[in-house]
């Protein structure tokens, strides 16, 4: 998750109350404060993109649709995953639960944007300690660090259980959810900003240095979205379209040196000049996968 | 998104009277490359001090011509300069590089942005936006190939310039690799920093794809806000450096000093220069525990005038054959001054910048130097024959280290509808 969650809610709202006090024009600003630093707050945002976006095309419609499918597939298999790997944990089978901890999370990683969208579910998930306060401090991330720092899982029971029944909860929630092109357009590159922001730099994985499953993770859902829009992409712009498809088969071929076994190699393992040249691999695909709002509007 | 440019328009109308009013207090050798009108004037006494306010600071430099501007356009406050690695193997996206940054810098320089905005709100700006209704600021962008460029990847090497040569390694050279070299160099020159860093950041987003960043250093001297006489500026030994370049706005001086020529230069080149970039760091500390008298003998020139030692001002003439009583040379026959002279006969133009960035994690000390810049016609003829000697006994080597490198062939400028590179690609 981006480190968006930092300010802390508690913060917020003694801020407000005693500014409150200091006369209405400064109140009125400063209030404003909390909203602009929540870039994500889920049902605003989302009800200002519909509303500016037309009614989707037929074809447009399809590919919304087919993206659903996939996504509500992912998140079957993550709650198929999650259960495993909780269970593991709670049997305190360390091996195990560290063994499926990345693959677990990896179908998080691919819909993030989506889960993002309904509510409170990322931070729940996906927290790194720190970005939320302590107390609230739950997910996988928390049981990462109770697996690879304090190496014992015995108190860790409601964590996992807390951590299922999340899973479950988006779950239920995906079946729901409001999908327009304006959040595909934009989650796909969210998707990849996650990658430069956290991943690529090793702070995600932070004790597991698992970086690379989440990279991938998110490269694989950004591609998913551009699967789905390739056809309006291509009508639209032929050029743009391939340029998008050779970035993401370079950037497949940047990647393909780290895969090892079913998985990749530890994000400690990477040298200084390995992780830039994924990192600009990764920014030479942004750059025109953010163009793909083409295909709405003139 | 007009705005920018609507404001500059006053400002960048210079008539030619004023051109001539201007030039004529001058000495700050404003128009050089601006109006072409500086040719027709006598060259500004350099060492005369004015009280003439920045005038034009803010204006226009063109960015189409024989020539690519901000090699003997006279030097802006500040630089951003980046070298790119190409990314790509195929030379039509190379073309398609050049052909974009050309249209690119062209309406930078111009006080415009990038492109026109599209009125898609999905889409991100186009301008990355920090330069909005900011004036032109004399923005000159020169874009030069290293020596790697011609290496197999674009069938281009034989067509590599005989000057464009690896450069020797020189005595007591600390070269990193993520300071040196790169395929490709972009030198940014503004009176703003802000308006310098978003050409260069601009440049390297259309280049995406095609060309990554290999390294990137900014650089400042003292604004013309600071010190509106325009006299020399000082490095940060605190001394005057860059008296004694050659006068650059006399056509013929720059022909001799600057131009490629065909006689040592492809026909590609015609027009075109070489660029030098050196990072070289000063260990700021040691010099700043230095006496007045080493600083001056290193320099070999007095530190409040600029004057060369047993003399008055900064513009006198240096007599390296002048002694002392005692018959010791007035100035050391080791010092910077004495032997960057080459006997008068070999000449560079210097263009460079100081730099801090920062301090040095390791040690604690200042990471602050010269992004020395320097173009030459011939660099086997005129810089590496210099540095070679610098390199061997240059008192000033005891506070200096190079830690960057670079030497770049800066193409020849694009006519309008051309672009830059078009004579090679």
């Amino acid at each position: 998750m981006i480190q968006k969650w930092s300010y802390p809610l508690a913060a917020v709202i003694l801020g407000s109350s005693l500014l409150a006090a200091c006369g209405n024009a400064q109140t009125q600003t400063e209030e404003k404060k909390p909203e602009a630093t929540q870039p994500d707050k889920p049902a605003a945002d989302q009800s200002a993109t519909a509303s500016t976006a037309p009614a989707a095309s037929p074809e447009l419609q399809a590919s919304i649709d087919q993206y659903r499918k996939w996504v509500v597939d992912q998140t079957d298999q993550f709650v198929k995953a999650t259960e495993s790997f909780t269970t593991a944990v709670k049997a305190g089978d360390m091996e195990k639960a560290k063994k499926e901890y990345a693959p677990a999370r990896a179908y998080f990683e691919r819909i993030e944007p989506i889960a993002e969208s309904l509510g409170d579910f990322d931070p729940w998930i996906d927290a790194r300690e720190g970005d939320v306060p302590d107390n609230e401090w739950r997910g996988y991330h928390k049981l990462e660090k109770a697996l690879w720092e304090t190496k014992s899982v015995a108190d860790q029971g409601k964590v996992a259980d807390q951590l299922l029944q999340d899973v479950k909860q988006l779950r239920v929630k995906v079946e729901s959810v409001e999908i327009d092109v304006p959040m595909l357009v934009t989650g796909a590159v969210e998707l990849l900003n996650e990658v430069s922001t956290s991943k690529v730099t090793g702070e995600e994985e932070r004790y597991s240095h698992n970086d690379l499953y989440d990279f991938a993770a998110n490269v694989e859902g950004a591609h998913e979205i551009y699967k789905v829009l390739k056809p309006a992409v291509t009508a639209k712009d032929s050029a743009l379209a391939s340029e998008i498809e050779a970035r993401f088969a370079d950037l497949d071929k940047a990647l393909a040196p780290y895969r090892k076994g079913d998985g990749y190699v530890l994000y400690t393992e990477l040298k200084e000049d390995q992780v830039k040249k994924l990192s600009q691999s990764l920014d030479a695909l942004a750059e025109p996968l953010s163009k793909m709002g083409k295909i709405v509007g003139g | 998104m007009n705005d920018k440019h609507l404001a500059n328009t006053t400002a960048n109308k210079i008539t030619r009277r004023e051109a001539l009013k201007l030039a004529g207090v001058g000495g700050i050798g404003l128009l050089l490359g601006a109006t072409g009108v500086n040719s027709l004037l006598p060259s500004p006494p350099k060492n005369e001090q004015t009280s003439a306010t920045p005038t034009g600071a803010d204006e226009v430099i063109p960015f189409y011509g024989k020539h690519q501007s901000g090699i003997i356009t006279p030097m802006q406050d500040f630089i951003c300069m980046g070298a790119f690695d190409l990314t790509t193997t195929s030379l039509g996206d190379v073309r398609s590089l050049f052909q974009s940054w050309t249209q690119a810098a062209a309406r930078m320089t111009a006080g415009k942005n990038v492109d026109e905005e599209s009125d898609n709100a999905l889409l991100p700006p186009v301008d990355t936006g920090e330069a909005m209704g900011l004036r032109p600021m004399k923005l000159t962008i020169t874009f030069g190939l290293g020596a790697s460029f011609f290496d197999e990847r674009f069938g281009l090497a034989s067509k590599r310039p005989a000057p464009l040569v690896d450069l020797p390694r020189f005595n007591s050279d600390e070269m990193r690799k993520e300071w040196s070299g790169g395929d490709i160099v972009v030198q940014v020159c503004a009176n703003d920093p802000q308006v310098a860093f978003h050409a260069l950041r601009n440049l390297a987003r259309i280049a995406r794809g095609k060309a990554v960043l290999h390294w990137l250093q900014e650089g400042f001297q003292r604004t013309s806000a600071s010190d509106p006489t325009g006299s020399t500026p000082r490095n940060l030994m605190g001394f005057k450096d860059g008296t004694n370049n050659p006068q650059v706005n006399d056509p013929a001086t720059a022909n001799e000093v600057v131009w490629a020529h065909t006689a040592e230069s492809p026909a590609w080149m015609a027009g075109g220069s070489y660029m030098v970039m050196r990072r070289i760091r000063m260990r700021i500390e040691v010099w700043d525990r230095s006496s007045l008298t080493d600083q001056e003998n290193t320099f070999g020139r007095h530190r409040l005038t600029g004057a060369p030692l047993g003399k008055a001002n900064e513009f006198d003439e240096l007599e390296l054959d002048r002694q002392d009583a005692k018959g010791k040379p007035v100035i050391p026959v080791d010092s910077h001054v004495a032997l960057a002279h080459m006997e008068g006969k070999v000449k560079i133009l210097r263009r460079g910048y100081s730099y801090s960035s920062g301090m040095d994690l390791k040690t604690g000390q200042l990471d602050a130097g010269l992004l020395f810049i320097c173009f030459n016609r011939d660099p086997r003829k005129q810089f590496i024959p210099m540095q070679q000697k610098l390199a061997s006994v240059d008192l000033l080597n005891e506070y200096i280290t190079h830690v960057g490198s670079g030497l770049y062939a800066c193409l020849p400028g694009a006519s309008e509808g051309g672009y830059i590179g078009d004579t090679l690609f």
